[in-house]
């Protein structure tokens, strides 16, 4: 951590919530020094003017890469397939933890 | 050992019937059966019995094959997906996901008649410069098992310096393949973005990852790149202009070319061993009659801020994905660095940081390619080293995060700016430990560099010395 742009255990509870990762109390202590090593020694890039430069997103250089709206029959899966990998299915659908609470 | 001779000879062999692609895949699993207890280079090695029958099945048809990587074994970094094989990017997280589609690099590769005989270690996702962030326990060094083999792809690397095949494919994000080959003593192209596919290939960080060949020399690398390039419905990203015939324009001469050396790249961060390497190829070079001339690249040190922003954002997103409903574990299975590198990505890209620290990153990536693009309208390619350490002991680079992120500067600015860049073998430390050099070219100049290797090749036997592990029963 750095005096200028210090991460609390805070900042790392609010990151973690919002990247869905399920931290103990020892990893977010451990986080919140390893982060915030990365990101105060990653601000040195403020040191650089860059007013009038545009953003590079990517480097291809190509834009609008279309394809026509066509079923590619090659490339599906059967719904077998698809389940294939999933841990919980049930008569050939995704098993999902419930997100709604019951009144 | 047959494994030793470069792909065209072995291709030769094999049409001429005086080689059969059984007796060179036996004589790989002989050496994995003598030798990877020692390495741990393997995730997921296609059993004897599968490879074997795939291999008589093109001994019996190897007239009518047109490639010459027809019947000729090889390793895949466990980031692309194999349909029917296990893959696992590294992580606990995919440890029984079988996928149920290829990517397009494997399906070229197995329509060219090349027999895939293992998925091999990484770093979790691709995290990390010394495959130890992995879930199946760190890939050793063939040079010295107390050493780490390089990453992310140190599992392709050491399989090849061990000659337990000929070829291998790795993912190059910041440095994962052209750093393992550094550490191994063996050849590796990263290619342009966009020259390969990324179709099927796990994604790390999406505007950085390419896809490349890993071998002995920059001739095998052609063999091998010359096959899986070229432009893919499947990725809108893969580039449209024509593969050259890079086997054939190898030969060509270095003879006037220019190459520029970076004085930033010599700094007080390099291992002395390494700088005294790269000055003995700078005279190789010229011997050849290249002319090279000392330049700047001022930008260079901010290259490592610039992926540490970049590289964690995407891939905070990236693996948003894995929440263990249609397929893979839970979100509690990441490593430490991988739970680092999101972390940071999801603090880069969140409400009131974004413009500070994505957005400028994305502005710093212009003027990288302008710095990059002007120095390369003068100079034919740019010799650096590849790593500016030897081959870590194990633990040194883990739970360092600055350590760990400064493995990574002289090999990360290449993927910000999508250049190609050839990495092989240059030298051994006092130690025995192997040393790399990179050769990096314009956009698209793949079949430049492979030509300026082939000739560093003919001068040099560096990429012909082998760990005394191989040679040992």
């Amino acid at each position: 951590m750095t005096k200028s742009d210090p991460l609390t255990t805070n900042d790392i509870d609010k990151i973690a919530r919002l990247a869905n990762l399920p931290l103990n109390e020892a990893q977010a202590r451990e986080l919140t020094e390893q982060v915030g090593v990365t990101v105060s020694y990653v601000s040195e890039l403020q040191t650089l003017a860059t007013d009038n430069v545009t953003e590079t997103s990517q480097v291809t250089g190509m834009e609008n890469v279309l394809r026509e709206d066509e079923i590619d029959t090659t490339r599906m899966f059967s719904q077998e397939e698809a389940l294939s990998n999933a841990k919980r299915t049930h008569n050939g659908f995704f098993v999902v933890d419930r997100v709604l609470e019951e009144k | 050992m047959l494994i030793d001779l470069p792909i065209s000879e072995l291709s030769e062999k094999l049409r001429s019937k005086t080689v059969t692609s059984v007796d060179i895949i036996s004589e790989c699993y002989d050496q994995i059966e003598a030798h990877e207890s020692k390495l741990n280079s393997f995730i997921t090695l296609v059993d004897r019995e599968t490879a074997i029958a795939k291999a008589k099945a093109i001994d019996e048809t190897i007239a009518t094959h047109a490639s010459p990587l027809a019947g000729i074994p090889y390793v895949m970094k466990d980031a692309y997906l194999t349909r029917g094989v296990r893959t696992t990017a590294a992580s606990k997280i995919l440890d029984s996901f079988i996928p149920p589609y290829s990517a397009t690099v494997h399906r070229k590769l197995e329509e060219a008649g090349a027999i895939l005989i293992g998925k091999m270690n990484m770093d979790a996702w691709g995290h990390g410069a010394s495959t130890e962030n992995t879930d199946y326990g760190p890939t050793k060094n063939p040079w010295d098992q107390e050493r780490s083999a390089g990453g992310s792809g140190g599992g392709p690397a050491a399989a090849i310096a061990a000659r337990f095949c000929s070829f291998g494919i790795g993912e190059d994000t910041g440095g994962s393949i052209r750093n393992p080959a550094a550490w191994n003593n063996i050849s590796a192209m990263k290619v342009t973005y966009g020259r390969v596919s990324r179709y099927g290939a796990i994604a790390y960080a999406s505007s950085l990852d390419t896809m490349g060949p890993t071998a002995k020399t920059a001739q095998d690398c052609a063999y091998v790149l010359e096959t899986i390039a070229g432009v893919d419905p499947y990725d809108a990203t893969s580039s449209p202009k024509p593969v050259p015939p890079y086997t054939k324009e190898i030969g060509a001469s270095s003879k006037g070319k220019k190459i520029a050396l970076p004085s930033e790249f010599f700094g007080d961060a390099l291992d002395p061993e390494i700088k005294a390497a790269i000055m003995e190829a700078r005279e190789v070079f010229e011997s050849a009659g290249a002319e090279v001339t000392e330049v700047s690249l001022p930008l260079l040190e901010y290259g490592v801020p610039v992926y540490y922003i970049l590289a964690p954002s995407e891939t905070s997103s990236n693996l948003s994905r894995y929440d263990g409903v249609r397929y893979g574990g839970k979100r509690s299975l990441f490593t430490k660095e991988n739970k680092r590198r999101i972390m940071t990505g999801t603090y880069a890209l969140s409400s009131g940081y974004y413009d500070a620290y994505y957005k400028k990153a994305q502005k710093v990536r212009s003027l990288f390619i302008s710095e990059y693009t002007k120095l390369l309208s003068q100079y034919d390619a740019i010799l650096s080293p590849v790593t500016p350490i030897m081959p870590s002991k194990f633990g040194e680079l883990l739970d360092d995060p600055m350590k760990n992120m400064m493995a990574d500067l002289y090999t990360v600015t290449v993927n910000i700016v999508g250049l190609p860049s050839l990495s092989l073998p240059c030298g051994f430390g006092k130690t025995n430990l192997p040393i790399g050099m990179q050769l990096v070219g314009n956009m698209f100049s793949e079949s430049t560099l492979f030509a300026l290797g082939h000739t560093y090749q003919q001068k040099t036997d560096w990429h012909t010395r082998q760990p005394t592990l191989v040679s040992s029963k």
